[in-house]
């Protein structure tokens, strides 16, 4: 096991900055998610650290040694594909038995950590099947196994639940995660589902064209994001746009609302403003006067039922912001009512303008 | 009972397109071969007006003159090898061609690899006479960039052949090991590298086995024509162009022994698939 360092990462094709000087620490045992829309480079970044690919500057190391030169055959990783890439001519078991074979490792031995690993996937029984009699979520298990038995450094998955169905995702969630923390690898996890790099990172490196937008724990990047991307990509966020007065923004038609939380930015400049839809109390009255809270009019234009909670989408100085409620049983508001929202400062996030 | 149903309504339905298919092979293929089958068993060609017997004579010389065997064994071997070089330069080249090129050049180097079937056998056979004869184009080319002097007379000889036939057999090789080659996800290759498989590991263990249908379907395609081959071996072989294949075309143009070509021509049949039918299972088993 190790941690992974990169360092000042770049990688260009043709004209095109794939990536744009990155850097991030991936520390020992953690289980870190890349996240980002396609096109982003978290892919690339990945085939960097794999060694599919070499940064055309920049430094990467696993566990303190320098490989950014290194092939990645010699790199000690262990790698889950998007198409789980199992080796159709051979058998489950051979398949997971093929990096202790290329490695001349002896049968015996091959023997007894094949089992294990097989196991540690919840498939003993099926070593003799060929890939194609498996179910994808089989499939997934025994490239995760084929990946791990090797006793890699570090272990790499490219979007390895994309192909699968919901609820077999999530089941996979909870596993890869179980797995993960019974071996305790450092584990890499690219993937475009914010939901997947919230529920099952320690760790969160948003990416957007080639650059490392914010990393952080999950709760963190959530609660306190640093640009109006990651607020809208990572989660939901209603924005306000505004000059900074100190201690929040006053909006083009003057109304102030203040933040709680976020950047320290000097009076005057351009600065946005975050707010999760959760964090929005809706009513119909304005309520008991209470000091510091953000409070805004407008009118419910839609509602839009989920079971849990609805959405409820407001109308206020051309700006349509969301809100979202918990089904408590309370009465519903109906399309085209007068409404108030209120949320306190520190559910407020100040940006600085990108 | 519906399925049965099902499969007859989808055989009448698909009865017209195979019609013209079957009535062509039937005519074109079927009739001659029955016709040369009858042949094989007569003491004289009908035609030229002599009386005409039944007879095992023709199939009987194959077995009482060592000369047959001999030749049969040397067109194997010929086979064999023209195979061989087939799969050692018709390989690398589909595995550059679907794994390391795109777009336009690989078009370009395509073209390039089909060309020879777009040019006429004879032409092409001719042109090498030019290049391999002394005082040819290779021995001119040779002599004029070496500061000593070579003499290059490949003309009328075996590697001649060898190479007139590789020549004319290649692009099969190459066309139906591109074909499995580019069915095979790079993702694969890719995950054989992750586990620490190096290129070579990679290529004996994941692609050769994947690839394996095309490179069996390829060496099926060459062997048995070439076996039989009679062009390259007279023009390129000379003296030394003697084989099973000339042999046959002898007793066809220039003897005038249909009945004995005929009964060489099956025997070679036979041979080659009793040798395709024992190498068939130990080719898919290696697949």
């Amino acid at each position: 096991m190790a941690g992974v360092q990169v360092s000042n990462v770049s990688r260009s094709f043709g004209a095109h900055k794939a990536l744009d000087d990155v850097s991030i620490d991936f520390a020992d045992g953690g289980f870190y998610a890349l996240l980002g829309p396609s096109g982003s480079g978290k892919t690339t970044l990945l085939r960097q650290i794999a060694g599919f690919d070499f940064p055309d500057s920049g430094r990467i190391a696993i566990g303190g040694e320098s490989v950014e030169r290194v092939p990645v055959e010699k790199r000690r990783i262990g790698m889950v594909f998007q198409n789980y890439a199992l080796f159709p001519n051979m058998s489950v078991a051979d398949n997971v038995a093929f990096g202790l074979s290329v490695r001349g490792e002896a049968k015996a031995v091959i023997a007894t950590e094949v089992q294990r690993a097989l196991a540690l996937v919840q498939l003993g029984k099926l070593g003799g099947r060929r890939p194609h009699q498996l179910s994808g979520g089989q499939r997934q298990r025994v490239a995760l196994a084929r990946a791990i038995v090797t006793k890699p450094r570090v272990l790499l998955l490219d979007e390895p639940l994309g192909a699968l169905d919901k609820a077999l995702r999530v089941d996979m969630q909870i596993e890869l995660k179980r797995i993960q923390r019974e071996i305790g690898i450092t584990t890499i996890f690219v993937t475009h589902d914010q939901e997947e790099a919230l529920t099952m990172s320690d760790r969160i490196g948003i990416l957007r064209d080639g650059r490392l937008v914010q990393e952080g724990p999950p709760e963190e990047i959530y609660n306190r994001p640093k640009s109006e991307f990651a607020a809208t990509f990572l989660g939901d966020a209603n924005i306000f746009r505004g000059d900074t007065t100190g201690n929040g923004i006053r909006l083009a038609d003057g109304t102030a609302i203040a933040a709680g939380a976020g950047a320290t930015l000097a009076a005057g400049a351009k600065a946005s403003c975050a707010v999760r839809p959760e964090r929005i109390r809706i009513a119909t009255d304005a309520g008991a006067p209470d000091g510091n809270a953000n409070i805004l009019k407008g009118q419910v234009s839609k509602r839009i039922f989920a079971g849990n909670n609805s959405t409820y989408f407001v109308e206020r100085a051309g700006q349509t912001l969301k809100v979202i409620v918990q089904n408590t049983g309370m009465e519903r508001l109906a399309e085209g009512q007068d409404v108030v929202l209120r949320w306190s400062p520190e559910s407020t996030v100040l940006i600085a303008a990108n | 009972m519906a399925a049965a149903t099902a499969s007859r309504n989808g055989l009448r339905s698909a009865l017209p397109l195979l019609a013209p298919a079957y009535l062509w092979l039937t005519v074109a293929i079927f009739l001659p071969l029955s016709a040369m089958v009858f042949f094989s068993f007569m003491t004289e060609l009908p035609l030229s007006g002599k009386p005409w017997a039944f007879t095992l004579g023709n199939y009987a010389a194959f077995f009482s003159q060592s000369l047959y065997l001999t030749l049969l064994l040397a067109s194997l071997r010929l086979g064999l090898e023209v195979t061989l070089w087939c799969v050692v330069i018709g390989y690398p080249a589909a595995y550059v061609l679907a794994k390391v090129l795109k777009g336009r050049s690989r078009e370009a180097i395509f073209l390039l690899v089909i060309l020879p079937f777009w040019s006429n056998g004879l032409v092409r056979i001719f042109s090498w006479a030019m290049v391999l004869r002394e005082g040819g184009i290779l021995d001119t080319a040779l002599n004029a960039m070496l500061p000593f002097k070579i003499n290059i007379d490949l003309m009328y000889s075996y590697p001649a052949v060898i190479i007139g036939l590789v020549h004319s057999y290649v692009p099969y090789m190459v066309l139906t090991c591109y074909l499995t080659l580019q069915a095979i996800d790079d993702s694969l290759i890719e995950a054989g590298r992750s586990l620490g498989a190096s290129r070579l590991q990679v290529l004996k263990r994941v692609i050769i086995p994947l690839s394996m249908p095309g490179l069996v379907a390829g060496a099926a395609l060459i062997f048995v024509p070439v076996v039989g081959s009679f062009m390259e071996p007279r023009i390129l072989g000379g003296r030394t162009g003697t084989f099973y294949g000339t042999v046959i075309e002898d007793q066809f143009v220039a003897v005038f022994n249909w009945p004995l070509g005929a009964a060489l021509s099956f025997i070679l049949l036979a041979v080659v698939l009793v040798i395709l039918a024992i190498a068939s299972p130990v080719l898919r088993r290696a697949a």
